[in-house]
């Protein structure tokens, strides 16, 4: 396979980012190393998307500094928060995963078998075998999200960047797909990358964690971060950690203000 | 047969120039449009389609031929809705609304101009719905360059562009730059309204490149495939409605219909028939549908 590169494909260090002059996120700092997922968690407007976005280039941050393994932004998978799809496109699903490929690409588009098989392969890792032939806007929830999952693939990524890919679908699917992409980063040494705002699914599949809240993060193994020290001291009020039957509870105290914490349920 | 292909049809000089500029139009305004469907244009397209009424209108008065006339009006619209930044395809609606509204005032001066200047030509009638059969030999050449030139680069440009329709950050994010790829899809465009104008007038032009493209993407799922399946429905379509046309001359003792009737008429019938004969085949094979 490849030759292991020295420094971690990604690294993100004291970056800070605002909108319009408001500050999103400040002095955020982690690294993910090759065949690690890691999951960015954080509440509705914590700045997940943002900070996706930076390490893609499509946001400029204030300060800080985002590197890669390769050195530049080269092989970065994404997968945007929301892709709408119209029932009515003519794009198959294979379509999609092409355009993950070659879609950058100036001039015609010849028929190539080497193009197929980089395509067929990508569907094979995702499962989406099955649909490949079928109108994209017309698939599940689910189905796109595997679609999508190998348009961002095809390329062979170092680096793979998730927005809530398990949020709308239901607890059965979203573990799946949580299983699946655990496999793909171990099996292809893919750093993953993805945010969500409910834990819970993760937690089996999580190398490292990174919970977002009032513009910091704490980013780290997950039975580093998710403690009643930690979390407290990054919402700013008494968070409790319990463990209930094995499963683990993230509590906030009642009076602490609504929306600050959430309380999550971890298996 | 001969009920059908009235005599003189193929040799007649009008209807053989009529065949090929309106084939070439018809080709081009299709495929165009299906990455405009796509792109979820079909109103920009219409809008610089009715703008480029003022191009028609203007160009005898400055004496330029109608294409030139056509293509620069609706490349001036075009070039507005790209520069003026939007968020969303609901405030690009607007925007496309108030060029629209714009551009037919233009029109509306220019057609009265082009009535009442002394030695106007007064080809009002010509502007908006078309003159297929006044067509001549000299149409060839603008129109096979216009039109080669559209094709070449919207083949050229069809994966960035179909990327930048399915999301323009998934775009960006694999090298896809989009300004340039928007305004090479405006230019096909423009380009494709304006051969469209010449055929069935700036006011029909619209029907040239979404009708064939709406029925292509509703026939198959695969890109390159509704490409051609949409030249293939444009060209039956606007040959078709030129035969009726020609026909309906002979049919109705002179009191021919007007060859853009005929063509977008063809065209719609295409749509319904080949669209509703397709679900009505899914319904009869027990409603599975197969794509
Ligand atoms: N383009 C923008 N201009 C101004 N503010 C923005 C912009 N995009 C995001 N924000 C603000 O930045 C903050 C973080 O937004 P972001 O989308 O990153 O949150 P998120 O964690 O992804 O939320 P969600 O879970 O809802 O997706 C929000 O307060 C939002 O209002
Ligand atoms: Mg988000």
């Amino acid at each position: 396979m490849r030759d292991l590169p020295e420094a971690p494909p990604l690294a993100v260090e004291d970056l800070t980012i605002s909108h319009r002059g408001r500050p999103i996120l400040d002095g955020v700092s982690f690294a993910l190393n090759r065949g690690e997922l890691c999951g960015l968690i954080g509440a509705n407007g914590s700045g997940k998307t943002t900070l996706l976005r930076a390490i893609l280039g499509l946001a400029r941050p204030d300060g800080g500094q985002i590197r890669f393994g390769g050195g530049r932004r080269g092989r970065i998978g994404y997968l945007p928060q929301k892709v709408h799809v119209d029932a009515y496109m003519p794009l198959r699903a294979r379509d999609v995963v092409a355009l993950g490929l070659d879609g950058h690409r100036i001039g015609l588009p010849l028929p190539s078998a080497q193009r197929q098989a980089r395509v067929a392969a990508a569907l094979d890792a995702v499962s989406a075998e099955g649909f490949a032939d079928q109108r994209v806007g017309t698939l599940s929830g689910g189905q796109q999200q595997r679609v999508f999952i190998a348009h961002a693939l095809v390329r062979a990524p170092d680096v793979l960047l998730l927005d809530e890919p398990l949020a709308s679908l239901d607890p059965s699917i979203a573990a799946e797909i949580a299983a699946l992409l655990r496999r793909i980063s171990q099996q292809m040494g893919i750093a993953v990358l993805l945010s969500a705002h409910e834990v819970n699914t993760l937690v089996p599949v999580m190398d490292k964690v990174i919970y977002l809240a009032n513009r910091h993060a704490v980013a780290g193994p997950v039975a580093e971060v998710i403690r009643s020290d930690v979390l407290s001291r990054l919402y700013g009020h008494h968070i409790d950690v319990l463990n209930v039957h094995g499963r683990i509870l993230v509590v906030t105290a009642p009076d602490a203000g609504a929306g600050t914490a959430h309380v999550t349920l971890l298996p | 047969m001969s009920f059908l292909i009235q005599s003189g049809f193929l040799q007649s000089g009008p209807v053989q120039h009529a065949l090929i500029v309106g084939g070439i139009a018809a080709v081009v305004a299709a495929v165009v449009g299906v990455p405009t469907l796509i792109r979820g244009q079909a109103f920009a397209s219409d809008a610089l389609a009715h703008v480029s009424t003022a191009g028609g209108a203007l160009a005898p008065l400055i004496g330029v031929n109608a294409l030139t006339g056509f293509v620069l009006m609706a490349l001036a619209a075009g070039g507005m809705l790209e520069a003026v930044p939007v968020r969303d395809r609901a405030e690009r609606d607007l925007l496309t609304g108030i060029v629209l509204g714009a551009g037919l005032g233009l029109a509306a001066l220019f057609l009265s101009l082009g009535v009442t200047l002394p030695g106007a030509s007064g080809a009002t009638v010509g502007v908006l719905f078309g003159s297929v059969f006044l067509l001549g030999a000299d149409d060839l050449v603008p129109a096979l360059t216009a039109g080669g030139l559209a094709l070449v680069l919207l083949m050229a440009f069809l994966r960035p562009i179909l990327l930048a329709a399915l999301d323009p950050d998934l775009a960006r994010v694999s090298g896809v730059r989009l300004r340039l790829t928007g305004a090479v899809h405006l230019a096909c465009l423009t380009l494709a309204v304006g051969l469209a104008a010449m055929t069935v007038g700036a006011i029909l032009s619209t029907a040239l490149i979404v009708t064939p493209a709406a029925t292509a993407i509703a026939l198959t799922a695969r890109p390159g495939q509704s490409l051609l399946v949409a030249a293939g429905l444009g060209l039956a379509g606007t040959w078709g409605g030129l035969l009726i046309a020609y026909d309906s001359y002979v049919w109705t003792n002179g009191h021919a219909w007007p060859a853009s009737f005929c063509i977008v008429t063809a065209l719609c019938v295409l749509h319904f028939g080949l669209t509703g004969g397709l679900s009505l085949l899914r319904h009869l094979r027990g409603g599975k549908v197969r794509r």
